[in-house]
């Protein structure tokens, strides 16, 4: 009997093997491969050096450029013309362009292209989200992309998990940013390095959607090699809704299958949760945190840029104006998800409380633009990363929260929860 | 290459893609350009100081953050041989091997070798030597499918060889 985690049981169906063991190198077939405009061009480059001709599946290619685009500058406006050029000799389906692309691991999925069961790999690092379906999903670098678009497949040394066991319920104004937050700050940076972190327990059914897109994107911050969730039934109807056209297939652990860890979480205990810089795992609660002064504040990205977000931002914002001593920004993820907020009036809502509201882009999560900080500065942000420098200027602060915390600080102008207001 | 020999730029945990090589730079691929930039975040001066054939050595999670195989084409045009770490983040550790950069994974090296020190690594063997202290130390081994892709100095020539 095999005693396969939930994550191991996807990699030995990819591989044709009945069975693999954590620490096993393994070659698998891969469902999709994904690069942006950063990633691809390097990528691109490489693929010139294979001697096979073209790309392995047109269909199962995704290219997304959303980092520096609308094209930041010449340079970048080239990388974009690379991967556009590259998409069309090839005739990709699936190549993204200014008009109907979003932020990759936002956009991916609501088209449809990742599903429960599915093999995938990016380069981006977090490519792990889509486990929010029940996908095995990992980051990788551009050269391992090029051997994905070139063959089809890709090595893996079948990682070990540890287990995290979800109960209750969320508060209001508390989220999946916090839950991973706290996760991070519990374990560390590097406590989940190489590992898979496999999210189950009854409390998994009252995360929505989003949610556990918001955790899964993070398992890289922890070192994760993937983040992953069962199947349920908001997963399937999430399936339902966005790829009605494709096969998903559930994969459920082993009663018996092996953790290097396990740790329970009481999702209702936690509030909201702040990592401070300059690493994820440094991470506060209210109760410890004195008066911190902000300039910026960020609500966006592949972490946080979903119509959850969305409406979490609005709802905090609705009749209120961001403090004098703040930029506010704010970034819908897709182009989906900017109509929507559009049709339910959160632009307005947002316009209306003095921030500005941006087309679809990574630009400031990774210091690229729109919304850089000078020295010395602070910034609340949705966003994954408070890496030194990551935002802009090497003194500057970046303080990750959830979109709750983030819109409540941009009305106090300092590091604030709703409960606050 | 059999053997890496050169003086040692030490450094802390957590060293991320960010300050190896910071996102206002990856709107370029050329090695060169990326190499300029390289560690630029956590030491202005490495560019000037790092000769060809010079080591790192790091503590843990070394690498961790964004999947940019920028961070390890700016360490290698930098002329940086071989890093060593006490661990380093998974997405790091493939895209270094998958270009042929070597890295070498080594708790007790990583912790001893100091900044400045003259360093010398045996790929064959992966035996760790501090010539300024006369210490040895015993790398851990790459599995015998990652040491043919390295054989190859990289996942492209290993993929070509095997069609």
């Amino acid at each position: 009997m095999s005693k396969m985690t939930m994550s191991q049981k996807i990699l030995a169906a990819h591989a044709g093997l009945s069975e693999v063991k954590a620490g096993q190198l393994i070659e698998a077939d891969l469902d999709l491969v994904l690069g942006n405009d950063i990633t691809s061009p390097v990528a691109i480059k490489e693929m010139e050096k294979f001697n096979t001709e073209g790309v392995f599946n047109k269909d199962r290619i995704a290219l997304v450029p959303d980092h520096f685009v609308p094209n930041k500058d010449i340079k970048s406006a080239e990388n974009c013309k690379c991967v556009r050029e590259f998409a069309r000799r090839n005739e990709i389906t699936n190549y993204f362009e200014v008009g109907q692309m979003g932020i990759e691991h936002a956009l991916l999925p609501e088209k449809g292209l990742t599903v429960a069961g599915d093999l995938i790999i990016g380069a981006d690092s977090q490519t792990c989200t889509y486990g929010a379906l029940g996908a095995f999903s990992t980051g990788i670098g551009s050269t391992d992309m090029a051997a994905g678009m070139a063959t089809g497949k890709a090595w893996f040394k079948v990682p070990s998990a540890i287990k995290f066991n979800l109960t209750g319920k969320l508060n209001k104004f508390v989220s999946g940013k916090d839950v991973i937050l706290h996760i991070i700050g519990m374990i560390g940076v590097d406590g989940a390095l190489y590992k898979s972190m496999e999210f189950v327990g009854d409390g998994v059914s009252s995360l929505t959607m989003d949610d556990r897109f918001t955790i899964a994107n993070m398992a890289i911050e922890a070192g994760g090699k993937n983040g992953i969730f069962p199947v349920d039934e908001k997963a399937i109807e999430y399936m339902k809704e966005h790829a009605p056209n494709r096969e998903y297939k559930i994969f459920e652990a082993d009663e018996d299958a092996e953790y290097d860890e396990e740790y329970t979480i009481d999702l209702s205990k936690l509030t909201p949760t702040v990592a401070f810089p300059h690493l994820p795992e440094n991470t506060h609660t209210f109760d410890e945190i004195d008066e911190i002064k902000i300039d910026q504040v960020v609500i966006g990205s592949c972490t946080n840029g979903r119509i959850d977000d969305m409406r979490c931002a609005a709802e905090i914002l609705k009749g209120r104006k961001v403090a004098d001593s703040v930029r506010c920004i704010i970034i819908p993820a897709t182009q989906s998800i900017y109509m929507q907020a559009m049709e339910e009036g959160l632009l307005k809502t947002f316009i209306e409380a003095g921030a500005v509201v941006s087309t679809p882009t990574c630009g400031p999560c990774l210091g690229g633009y729109m919304g850089i900080l000078a020295s010395g500065e602070r910034c609340v942000s949705t966003t994954n990363r408070n890496f030194v420098g990551r935002m802009g200027a090497t003194d500057s602060e970046i303080y990750l929260a959830s979109p709750a915390v983030a819109a409540a600080s941009a009305i106090t102008g300092k590091l604030s929860q709703p409960s606050e207001l | 290459m059999k053997e890496a020999k050169g003086s040692v730029f030490k450094f802390g945990d957590n060293v991320d893609t960010d300050v190896i090589i910071p996102a206002r730079y990856l709107n370029t691929t050329d090695p060169k350009e990326l190499a300029a930039h390289c560690m630029e975040d956590i030491d202005k001066t490495f560019i000037q100081n790092v000769k060809e054939g010079d080591i790192i050595v790091a503590n843990k999670n070394f690498g961790c953050g964004s999947s940019r195989e920028h961070a390890p084409i700016a360490i290698k045009a930098a002329g940086v041989s071989c890093v060593i770490a006490e661990t380093f983040a998974r997405i790091f550790y493939r895209n270094s091997i998958n270009i042929g950069l070597p890295i070498v994974e080594c708790e007790e090296a990583a912790k001893e070798i100091q900044n400045g020190d003259k360093v010398s690594v045996n790929f064959d063997t992966g035996i760790i030597t501090d010539e300024t202290t006369g210490k040895t130390y015993q790398g851990q081994a790459f599995p015998e499918f990652m040491q043919k892709i390295i054989d190859r100095e990289g996942l492209v020539n290993y993929i070509n060889a095997k069609q």
